[in-house]
């Protein structure tokens, strides 16, 4: 099954993201990962959701998010050319000795150290899953103590957008 | 104008055109109740239980094809509602629901009679809100019927803390509505439509398989001349009855799990089968592989996603059935159909839905009588089980509106409180008759006195056969005949509890009762309560199996 990632404009209103979840569950939809967040303005958000599932499903999945009121736009990016990012925050245990080895693989993935403790080294690191799958199992043999990973963020390339149209800014925020 | 949210929202409902209001007052709408006091316009009916109001909306809705309004109080007021919420969104039927709730100071405390009800309704409404800022009351309110009476229809919950109702605004209503997330399809894609016609115009075997969406858009005369203008046969879904004559040759009556045999038959014989506002439900599709299976299958919805949900459709056509219709219909061509129209004729002739007189009153008589008595001008509602299957086998309705009943949820319970409403709803002179099952009417008999106490006339036609009916049925052919729970043991005597409610009340035991009985109940002035004695073993049939395709049916035997 194939995964694809949703690009979805909602009001910025309470309780939307409990629509949107609440829509998935009680369909039976499957979220592979999930994030949200303000767009450039301050009455719109954006949710980055990817679903797993053939065609037919995200056709219902995508025709079910239109019925709610409080979503203005979907789009399939999955279908076009896009970039998209996660990032993850790994806290691997390190001796003082083993320190420049993992030092050595961070650099490979560009990965930065931002916390050090006495026997732990955290680092930062973004890019696609499957960078940031590596990462993870290039730290894996060190002993992996904490692990924090958001949701896929995406854009399409080159100039095209998922943003509102011009009718759709123009109206005023809704109830 | 300065005035509280609570005196601008009654102001709201009288700008939006309501007249009658079903509720039951409590703590937390107080200040509702309140400014509802001074309004000369409308009309509140206390029912005698939440869901009794929001069924009581209900039934007025899909008489008067305008927006049902209730109002219930916080807590167990609002959650009473939600098998009426439930109810209303199974069926696409407009309501807006106030609910109140305790200040906004208390919310999330566990505060007394406090219940997160936008929470628990998510999943029934079409939208809800819980309204915190009262400077958006009209915008609220305003965008609320908007919602709830376009695009496919459904219940929309507005939650009102108390403190929010008491705060003074200044108060103007918007002429518009602007929601950017919100714009129903109304015209069809104008290539699409040419498809269509084309693909009628090939077709040697079409059928029309009609459902509420036809209701919903007021489409029934449409639907007859297209009906008669491509030479097709219709047939309804449960939710679809009333939006073809009943009496029209055309008519092939309901189809599927207790569809008529010729309508089934028909389905499975069709080379295209046009869905106009129906959602190929799983009472009537039954087995997927097996339904239409010759068919092309062009499916015209309001609602997209009701298109591929279910089977997959060679022609998908997204907008209003009436407006498709319109523009449909100068691009048909005349086509001879005759020997389709034939075959239709022999199969109906062939396969007459029929049963036993044998032995006592059988269900299916009175409901025939029914007929006879009202040729279809009444309003008919019913409830849940036997009796409402029997209603739409037995019953030809003539008009749109005339069929007030539980589809998608099939909620027990429904019938004598969306009487109210109906008969709210309905013109002066015209009859509103209750057909209600033993099991049904003690689930919300308590709205007697409601009904009693606006002076409505419902007839009530009650089938007693002391036992849940449908599912004594199911369990003698799913269960081989163990029947757990679905006698009773005990029952009230209907005409005495009937008379304690000052309803004028008779009991039916033989065909000679309702032959001289009925046609007297009906025409008395005032409500009536006919308590009907049927034999217990009468099933419903013909009935599709579990797992089998509709043109595989039980028959009477």
């Amino acid at each position: 099954m194939e995964k694809h990632t949703l690009s979805v404009l909602v009001e910025n209103s309470p309780g939307v993201l409990t629509r949107v979840a609440g829509l998935f569950a009680r369909r039976g939809f499957n979220i592979d990962s999930l994030a949200v967040g303000r767009t450039d303005r301050d009455d719109v958000s954006r949710m980055t959701i990817v679903v797993e599932g053939d065609k037919p499903l995200i056709e219902q999945v995508t025709k079910q998010l239109h019925k709610l009121i409080d979503v203005i736009k979907i789009s399939n990016i999955t279908e076009d050319e896009y970039v998209d990012r996660e990032l993850v925050m790994i806290k691997v245990a390190a001796e003082p000795s083993q320190r420049v080895e993992i030092m050595h693989i961070a650099g490979i993935f560009r990965a930065r150290v931002v916390d050090l403790g006495s026997k732990t080294m955290t680092f930062e690191c973004t890019g696609n899953e499957g960078k940031i799958n590596a990462f993870e199992e290039s730290l894996r043999p060190y002993g992996i103590k904490e692990l924090v990973r958001t949701g896929k963020i995406a854009m399409l390339r080159g100039s095209k957008f998922v943003a509102l149209s011009l009718a759709q800014a123009r109206e005023a925020e809704s109830a | 104008m300065e005035m509280t949210v609570a005196e601008a929202l009654v102001e709201c409902l009288e700008r939006e055109n309501v007249e009658v209001v079903f509720g039951y007052p409590g703590g937390a709408v107080l200040p509702l109740y309140d400014a509802l006091y001074h309004s000369t316009r409308i009309r509140h009916v206390l029912v005698r239980h939440e869901q009794g109001g929001v069924h009581a909306a209900d039934g007025y809705a899909r008489v008067s094809g305008k927006v049902g309004v209730c109002i219930a109080t916080s807590g167990p007021g609002a959650t009473n509602l939600v098998t009426g919420i439930a109810n209303a969104y199974m069926d696409s039927v407009p309501l807006v629901l106030f609910t109140g709730q305790v200040p906004t100071i208390q919310i999330g405390t566990d505060a007394f009679q406090e219940v997160d009800i936008t929470g628990i309704t998510l999943p029934i409404t079409k939208h809800n809100c819980l309204l915190k800022d009262p400077s958006k009351l009209a915008i609220v309110v305003k965008n609320a019927f908007h919602i709830a009476s376009t695009g496919r229809p459904g219940p929309v919950l507005i939650d009102i803390p108390k403190d929010v109702a008491q705060a003074r605004i200044s108060f103007k209503y918007p002429s518009t509505v602007r929601l950017r997330g919100y714009k129903p399809t109304y015209k069809g894609h104008p290539a699409k439509i040419n498809e269509i016609a084309k693909l009628i115009g090939k077709a040697k075997r079409p059928i029309i398989y009609a459902g509420g969406g036809v209701l919903a858009s007021n489409a029934s005369e449409e639907l007859l001349k297209f009906a008669e203008a491509i030479s097709a046969p219709v047939t309804n879904t449960f939710m679809g009855l009333a939006g073809f004559p009943g009496d029209h040759p055309l008519f092939l009556g309901m189809l599927g799990l207790h569809g008529t045999r010729y309508a089934n038959l028909a389905i499975t014989e069709c080379d295209l089968l046009i869905g106009l506002g129906a959602r190929f439900d799983d009472r009537v599709v039954m087995n997927i592989t097996s339904f239409a299976p010759h068919a092309t299958v062009v499916h015209i919805d309001i609602d997209p996603a009701e298109i591929g949900k279910v089977i997959a459709t060679n022609v998908p056509l997204v907008g209003d059935v009436k407006l498709i219709l319109k523009e449909l219909l100068p691009l048909i061509e005349k086509v001879d159909r005759s020997e389709w129209l034939e075959r239709i004729k022999s199969l109906k002739a062939q396969y007459p839905l029929s049963y036993n007189r044998d032995s006592g009153l059988k269900p299916q008589f009175i409901i025939e009588q029914l007929w006879n008595c009202t040729k279809g001008d009444a309003v008919i509602v019913t409830d849940v089980g036997q009796h409402q299957m029997w209603v739409a086998q037995y019953y030809h309705f003539k008009k749109p509106r005339t069929l007030v009943s539980s589809g998608g949820l099939g909620c027990m319970g429904f019938g004598l409180p969306a009487s109210v409403g109906a008969a709210l709803a309905a013109h002066p002179g015209c009859k509103v008759v209750l057909v209600t099952g033993d099991g049904s009417i003690q689930m919300t008999i308590q709205e007697l006195a409601t009904m009693m106490e606006q002076g409505l006339s419902v007839k009530i036609i009650l089938f007693n056969n002391s036992a849940l009916g449908m599912v004594r049925q199911l369990q003698q052919y799913y269960c081989q005949g163990r029947h757990m729970a679905t006698h009773f043991q005990f029952h009230p005597d209907f005409e005495i509890l009937a008379k304690a409610y000052g309803i004028p009340a008779y009991t039916f035991r033989t065909e000679e009762d309702v032959i001289k009985g009925l046609p007297e109940v009906l025409e008395s002035p005032g409500p009536a309560f006919v308590n009907c004695i049927i034999p217990p073993e009468e099933n419903v049939l013909p009935m599709v199996p579990i797992g089998k395709g509709i043109s595989e049916t039980i028959e009477c035997e």
